[in-house]
């Protein structure tokens, strides 16, 4: 007994979980870390050089997409947050008969790849879609967005709404009612109570949810490749510039920005929220 | 029970936005099954949709299935492995096991389209890895992974498995027959779990797969975005109500494990 524990303190033994990570370690390193360098490599290889990262700034074509990539996921992420939470508080806190049945129904959507989303753009605000038909019946006038930046708006709210329904359900069961019950006793009214208990109480979920939904949003590519392939957002303009140009240095110049963006964001977003959960704690 | 009227307002926004999510969804199942969309159901209902999708795509759809099961094998077999070691290395609490754990969320934190031009341009020049399915399958183990490890670390951190390795280790059970004897029985819930994403996940994988795939290795969501691109709204529709049905099963199944594993933990 002595002598297993001695030997377990040795080095070898200390470093035999590293076996366990081998396969999986392995396979990360040479089919992700080593071709994102080779990536990075070729995105400098290009006739400009390095200088091909700061092109979508520098470039006026890359630069209009880069910002309409960035306004629309920030819409995107402020609707979504704002219908996600009315939604989940209201589930959350009320019973009622058939509520299992409308969560169900309200998470379905989780698991569907872009490219179905974007046909279920395509269902409502298409050409043969849902909305044309009810504004052409209602105004003689078919409305039809699916095919510009409007569909692709729609497309990730209902990408996103199921997930940050979620997160904001599962935060909002930790919330103390007592605390609201304290502010009430107070006589504050229920906007304050609001802003002042429920809001920042929810503010890590909201945060990192948010987050999820902005890099999800600036990175996702089946919607918008199925609703139209001339969308000006990034990914899009990698995908030109990839298939249409087969310029390949400044296709991987442009993947990692968005990659590199995408990270920051989310790794920001995680250190805040984790950071004010503690400071909650 | 008396309701106020700001209840009413709040399921009335509830059930709009179950609606926004809800009646897409119940259109193009019905669209797959409609003879003329665009004449309305009075056209009456057909399978010929349903027929047409499967004697044009069905290779993608067996694809996607094969797919998906080897990206499970192979998440489990390297997943599982690392899992255990994420918790165990230097009692759990080693920077290297912290620094792991991050790097295995990048090819979900990063966007498809830069891990799949990074694939192609390390290992395109390899022309029959680059054609075979193993290249798309590499996709989305990448993707995967992480779905796997995840669970099955909260079950690892979370359970008795100390106690238990410890008393087996007492009676003389080496490294590995404790690994197979007690971890991998012990943390099943997790793997489940693991294994419904990582199915789910790969059936729908379409970011990676559409820059991977060539017309042989085409996936079933590639397929999607092909009939949506270039047949009518009706074979569109047939194709995703066949997709719907795939993943329904799975769907249900995993709000079943998170559902039986959740109130036995609170037990």
């Amino acid at each position: 007994m002595n002598r297993r524990s001695q030997k377990r303190r040795t080095p070898a033994g200390r470093h035999v979980y590293l076996l366990f990570a081998a396969p999986g370690m392995t396979l990360f390193l040479a089919f992700w870390l080593l071709p994102m360098l080779r990536l990075a490599g070729v995105g400098a290889s290009g006739p400009s050089g390095a200088a091909a990262y700061l092109a979508v700034l520098t470039n006026r074509h890359y630069f209009t997409s880069l910002v309409s990539t960035l306004l629309l996921s920030a819409a995107v992420t402020l609707a979504t947050l704002m219908i996600s939470s009315l939604v989940g508080l209201f589930l959350q806190r009320n019973r009622f008969a058939g509520k299992a049945l409308l969560l169900a129904m309200l998470t379905f959507p989780l698991a569907f790849p872009g490219v179905v989303v974007g046909f279920m753009v395509i269902m409502l605000a298409g050409r043969q879609g849902l909305i044309g038909a009810v504004t052409n019946w209602l105004f003689g006038d078919a409305w039809v967005f699916a095919y510009s930046l409007g569909g692709l708006f729609l497309g990730y709210l209902y990408f996103s709404i199921p997930r940050v329904i979620l997160t904001v359900m599962a935060a909002a069961e930790k919330l103390d009612p007592a605390l609201e019950e304290a502010a009430r006793s107070l006589g504050a009214d229920s906007l304050r109570v609001f802003v002042d208990i429920v809001l920042p109480a929810l503010a890590p979920a909201l945060v990192s949810s948010g987050a999820i939904c902005f890099a999800t949003s600036v990175g996702a590519f089946g919607t918008a490749f199925t609703l139209a392939t001339n969308i000006d957002v990034l990914p899009m303009a990698i995908y030109n510039e990839f298939t249409s140009y087969a310029n390949f240095s400044m296709a991987a110049a442009l993947s990692i920005v968005l990659g590199a963006m995408t990270w920051l964001v989310l790794a920001l977003a995680r250190s805040w929220s984790g950071n004010a959960a503690g400071a909650a704690a | 029970m008396k309701r106020s009227f700001r209840f009413y307002l709040q399921l009335a926004f509830a059930l709009l936005v179950c609606a926004f999510l809800i009646v897409p969804i119940v259109l193009s199942m019905l669209a797959g099954v409609t003879d003329n969309f665009f004449v309305g159901w009075s056209s009456g209902f057909t399978l010929r949709w349903v027929e047409q999708v499967w004697a044009t795509y069905q290779q993608t759809i067996w694809r996607s299935i094969a797919i998906a099961l080897a990206c499970l094998v192979v998440t489990t077999a390297a997943g599982v492995p690392l899992a255990y070691m994420l918790a165990r290395h230097r009692g759990g609490n080693s920077r290297l096991a912290r620094a792991f754990e991050e790097l295995l969320m990048m090819p979900v934190a990063v966007p498809g389209l830069a891990t799949a031009l990074a694939l192609i341009m390390a290992y395109g020049q390899y022309r029959e890895f680059r054609g075979s399915l193993l290249f798309v399958l590499v996709g989305h183990v990448l993707f995967t992974l992480p779905f796997m490890v995840r669970p099955v670390l909260a079950v690892m951190q979370s359970s008795q498995l100390p106690v238990l390795e410890e008393a087996a280790a007492s009676l003389g059970a080496g490294l590995w027959q404790r690994f197979f004897g007690i971890v991998v029985p012990n943390v099943f819930s997790g793997i489940l779990a693991g294994a419904l994403m990582v199915v789910t996940l790969s059936i729908g994988e379409f970011n990676i797969t559409w820059m991977l795939h060539t017309p042989l290795t085409m996936t079933l969501p590639v397929g999607l975005a092909d009939s949506y691109a270039s047949m009518r709204l009706e074979v569109g529709s047939a194709y995703t109500l066949i997709f719907f049905l795939m993943i329904i099963p799975l769907l249900i199944a995993m709000q079943w494990v998170t559902h039986t594993t959740r109130s036995r933990v609170r037990l």
